[in-house]
This record gives structure tokens, sequence and C-alpha cells, in this order.
């Protein structure tokens, strides 16, 4: 899984219809000081996540791996809404 | 499989429901000689792998079945803890 | 499937349980031409591959556990399949036409 910051939302309207109903986020892909590393990705959000939260988000088959995406055309995904991490013992992020 | 180092944790509470109880840590993907090789990845753990330690992970489809839930979609999950890498001609 | 060097071995007591009896070789992906890549695998073992031995191998996790007869839930993707003797490489069709 990657490490990454909601940066918005994206509406379709016209859509394979097996991707009805699932919510769609733009997701900027972060490093380990919590800065963006430049990558960016859609991901679907079975969780609800809210524009500036960090999230951790997978890719590939895996993330076809959830209720909302089980048999669906989608390659990335959100798993959860990060609290806090630490690398080395250092505390790098913290949810306000 | 691919070598890495324990580096960090990462704290979730809401997530995916089948990630209910797993830790996740952060893993440096190392090559043979231990060296950092690529970008860190956060995994999935289930053999309760402390920082610093050199573990192995699988990625892609295969890292959701060690879970006790195995309709997860985690793309990266620690398989084992090493003891030690030998290689031809060196002992690491 | 690819080409690969054996380059090591890994040693572990606690993994999970289905690896088991499993012995964790090192490995380096080779180009056909047998020169090194920087990529390395760890990999099950099919074929008693030793350090230095040029395999064949399977990096995909289901033909993985058709050969590891794990069943759906092996956690397994790279598996050393054979022992390689040679590789030939044909001229490229330009070539071999003299152009």
């Amino acid at each position: 899984m990657q490490l990454a910051q909601v940066a918005g939302t994206v509406v379709a309207s016209r859509k394979d219809e097996k991707m009805v109903g699932v919510r769609f986020l733009v997701l900027k892909d972060l490093d380990l000081e919590n800065r963006p590393s430049g990558g960016s990705v859609i991901a679907a959000d079975p969780v609800g996540a809210d524009r500036g939260e960090v999230v951790i988000y997978s890719k590939g088959s895996s993330a076809r791996q959830t209720e909302i995406t089980r048999d669906r055309p989608n390659d990335a995904v959100i798993c959860g809404i990060v609290d806090q991490w630490e690398v080395g013992g250092a505390e790098k992020y913290r949810k306000i | 499989m691919n070598l890495g180092r324990v580096i960090g944790t990462v704290i979730s509470t809401r997530k995916v429901e089948s990630f209910d109880g797993v830790k996740l840590l952060i893993v440096q993907p190392l090559d043979e000689d231990l060296k950092v090789r690529g970008e860190p990845v956060v995994a999935c753990d289930t053999q309760q792998a402390g920082p610093g330690q050199i573990v192995t992970f699988i990625g892609g489809r295969e890292a959701s079945l060690p879970l006790p839930e195995p309709f997860n979609p985690s793309d990266a999950t620690i398989t084992s803890i090493v003891d030690e890498v030998s290689l031809a001609a060196r002992q690491k | 499937m690819k080409i690969a060097r054996i380059i090591g071995t890994v040693v572990s007591t606690l993994k999970l349980d289905q690896y088991a009896g499993e012995k964790l070789l090192l490995a380096r992906i080779l180009d056909p031409d047998g020169s090194d890549t920087p990529e390395t695998v760890v990999a099950f073992d099919r074929c008693q591959a030793g350090e230095g031995d040029v395999v064949l191998m399977i990096d995909e996790g289901n033909s993985a556990r058709q050969v590891l007869e794990t069943g759906s839930t092996g956690v397994v993707r790279a598996v050393c399949v054979g022992y390689i003797d040679s590789v030939n490489i044909h001229p490229s069709p330009a070539e071999s036409f003299g152009a």
C-alpha cells in the first residue's frame, strides 16, 4: 500500500454501469516525510475519506478485493484513513 | 517475494473491515546486499515483525491471502522474518 | 517466465505456517543474453537449484500455486521450476536475411 492525501473528488455521470454507486477520490502520493512525491491516482473509496485526510491505498488486482469494488473494473482502492505514522521512532504525521 | 526492512508503523482506526486487527508497517525494500532499493511501501503484518527487522514480503494479489479475512485489498504483506541471508562466497 | 541466477539463500524461522519445510532462494533476474538486471526476488525451489545455477522462473501467483500444489490459498508467487543448461538466441529476421 501507499500513503497519499485526498486532493479532491471525481464526479462522472456517464461511466461503465459496473462503476455506478462507487465514490472516487483524487489522491496525491506522499513520501515518508509527509510531502507530495509527485504521483497521483484516482481511487475508489469504501471508507468515506474527506478532502485533506491522509489514507493508505492499494493498487492492482488487490484493489478489487473490497465489497464495493468486487468484480468491478477498478485498480486502486482506499484501505484506511491514517491517524498517525512514524518512521524510525520519529512521528511523521498525526491527524489533527 | 522481496526482502525488506521494517522502518515504521502506520496507525489507522477507520479502515476497510477486512483489515480489522491487522497491523500496518512501513517496509523499505532491499536488494541482496540489504541496501535500499526503491520506494517504501505500507505492508500488512502477520508475523509480529518489529522495527529494524529484515523480512520477506509478497506483493500483488497474493498479499491478501495470509490475512485472517482473505477477501481484503492488501497489495503488500509480510510473510516471514529473516534470520540470515547468505550469498555465494560471503555471509550476511 | 523469466531467466534467473541463484545468488543466495534466505533462512527464516518465523514465517507463514504454509512455508514450513520450503527452501527460499535469492535469485537475480537475467536478460535473455545472460547479463544481470537490477531485479532480485525471493523464490521457492522446485528444481533443486543451488548457488550459481541459472534457472527458469515463474513469477506469477496462479501458476506458482499450481506448481507448488497449494490450492487457492497459497501465498506464493516466484518459483524456480527448471534448471537451464543453455539459452540460444536466434538472430533477428533482418540479420538472417543479410539486411
